[in-house]
């Protein structure tokens, strides 16, 4: 199966490469925001570069501030190019309204363990769709 | 969405560029979640500190407040979170000129939106506390948690765009926490042992945060022995929150929607059961005693209240700090601190009280840089699992042995 269903999604269609693990999701507390990489030592993608990566991980996680900081990314144009999770609390959903992130979220499966880093994924809000193009 | 005439209008722009783009935000995390329509809401609470806008969240306020006051002025009461900094101690903090400017703009831009520049996360406690079933966008995880469990009130986390957004439409849209079935029940927690101290009961939330784990998780808790005090949910709350991104919990007996358990628990449904002790907050406040000495204390997050300022004070006297040693409280209780003689005997033994902020809040990295401070200890467990997040060592101790630990410079 290459293809899969959310129950929440919003945003434009986008294609991109996945850059995928099964840890969490926090603007303030795991990222270096200046230089575009996970800089939270325990993060499993610490050290990575987020930069124009469709992000697919487990949970947002953190408090309200990452409402504002996907946007103040977004204007130095450092960020992801979306967002995918298995869950998502509704600072991340506020957040990523007000930076015009796209954004999936809610699947039958682990979402994390079925696309591979690396892949190149196609998001398609509209239906709610994630796509595994190769 | 469903929109009524009101909304209508101000989608299509009749109302201004301003509620325009407000509703317009609301309906697409609306949609994301599913929700059917808007909900009126009374009051709206932003979380607006200037180290998460940077500059360009801090732009986007000042474009909002160029329009015609008619289409910028906020449409039902509309407070704040706390500021970034209290500009009469910023120097003693060690903030730069530059984070002073960009709090005066958006601090200048928010009173062009109409918004009471309250800067407190306990106006439950010192603005006005929401009653059972009234509907609110507040924006503050403790606050939220606070004003669902405690006061039976309905609110979601609200971001400070979505707040903000509430407040300039009055409204917000109908999803997790302004639905009855929502609010149920999802985990059974069980307890034999009902804290005594501010630090425990925030350790005993923290226990049950990380068990809940997750937004959409409300907690039913059983076996506490008493009716806790403000104070004490509050320490409680918070620290649910900021472990677990709870944002609902309920206490049998004690908060307002469970009187009993069965209240809470949807009708045959089975709920997964924890059992949680002493044993459990104690491990979680040794997991962070890492070192003996300290560089500093710090009594905040959530901001702290008359009474607890009071106990403060009284620890106070006659003692003399090594360390130094930061109260913070909201601005309404400031005044009848200083009036009352609390804030003179917390600084007669070497403490500051400030106020309007929140620590973690102040560019918490930057100042511990500017002041070398890296041991911290504090009666919060909300601040002991942020202030990781800043580089900060931070130990979480009664109020009582913070304040032992000021006068000799070491946890004991």
């Amino acid at each position: 199966m290459n293809t899969f269903t959310a129950r929440h999604a919003m945003g434009e269609r986008v294609e991109g490469i996945a850059l995928v693990a099964k840890d969490g999701f926090s603007a303030r507390y795991d990222l270096d925001r200046l230089q575009g990489v996970f800089s939270r030592p325990a993060h499993k993608l610490a050290g990575q570069s987020y930069r124009d990566r469709i992000l697919v991980l487990d949970a947002a996680k953190g408090g309200v501030a990452t409402a504002w900081m996907l946007h103040e990314m977004k204007t130095r144009g450092i960020t992801p190019l979306a967002l995918v999770f298995n869950a998502v609390n509704p600072i991340m959903a506020q957040g990523a309204a007000l930076a015009d992130l796209p954004m999936l979220a809610g699947f039958d499966c682990d979402i994390t363990s079925v696309i591979a880093s690396g892949a190149r994924v196609e998001l398609i809000p509209d239906q709610a769709l994630l796509r595994v193009l190769g | 969405m469903r929109l009524d005439e009101v909304e209508r209008a101000m989608l299509a722009g009749e109302m201004g560029p301003v509620r325009q783009m407000a509703l317009r935000h609301q309906i697409t995390v609306g949609d994301f979640f599913g929700a059917p329509d808007f909900v009126p809401v009374s009051q709206a609470h932003v979380m607006a500190d200037t180290e998460s806008l940077g500059e360009a969240g801090v732009a986007w306020l000042e474009a909002l407040a160029r329009h015609p006051a008619s289409e910028r002025r906020v449409r039902v009461p509309t407070i704040t979170d706390p500021r970034g900094t209290d500009f009469l101690h910023a120097k003693l903090l060690g903030q730069a000129g530059w984070m002073l400017t960009l709090e005066q703009r958006a601090i200048d831009a928010f009173v062009k939106l109409g918004v009471l520049m309250t800067d407190t996360c306990i106006n439950y406690q010192t603005v006005q506390a929401p009653s059972r079933g009234e509907h609110v966008a507040f924006g503050d995880t403790g606050v939220v948690i606070y004003s669902n469990s405690v006061c039976g009130a309905r609110s979601n986390f609200e971001g400070g765009p979505s707040a903000l957004s509430a407040g300039l439409t009055g409204r917000t849209p109908r999803y997790g926490f302004h639905l009855e079935a929502q609010r149920r029940a999802t985990l059974h927690v069980v307890t034999d042992w009902t804290p005594q101290t501010l630090d425990q009961w925030g350790a005993l939330g923290g226990v049950i945060g990380r068990l809940a784990g997750h937004y959409w998780a409300v907690p039913v808790i059983e076996g506490i022995e008493r009716a806790p005090g403000s104070d004490e949910l509050k320490h409680f709350g918070a620290a649910m929150a900021s472990f677990g991104s709870v944002a609902l919990f309920h206490i049998v007996g004690v908060t307002p929607e469970a009187p009993r358990l069965s209240d809470v628990v949807a009708p045959g449904g089975a709920l997964p059961e924890h059992r949680v002790g002493r044993a459990d907050a104690q491990a979680l406040e040794a997991s962070y005693r890492v070192d003996e000495a300290i560089d500093v204390v710090v009594f905040s997050g959530p901001q702290l209240s008359l009474l607890e300022l009071a106990s403060l004070a009284t620890l106070c006297d006659d003692r003399r700090f090594v360390v130094p040693v930061l109260a913070v409280t909201s601005p309404q209780i400031k005044p009848d601190a200083d009036r009352m003689g609390l804030t003179a005997r917390i600084e007669a033994a070497g403490g500051t009280v400030l106020a309007g902020m929140c620590f973690y809040q102040s560019y918490a990295r930057e100042i511990a840089q500017a002041n070398g401070w890296k041991r911290l200890v504090t009666n919060s467990a909300k601040m002991v699992n942020i202030l990781g997040g800043y580089g900060y060592q931070p130990m979480l101790a009664s109020m009582e042995a913070c304040v032992d630990a000021a006068c000799t410079g070491r946890l004991a």
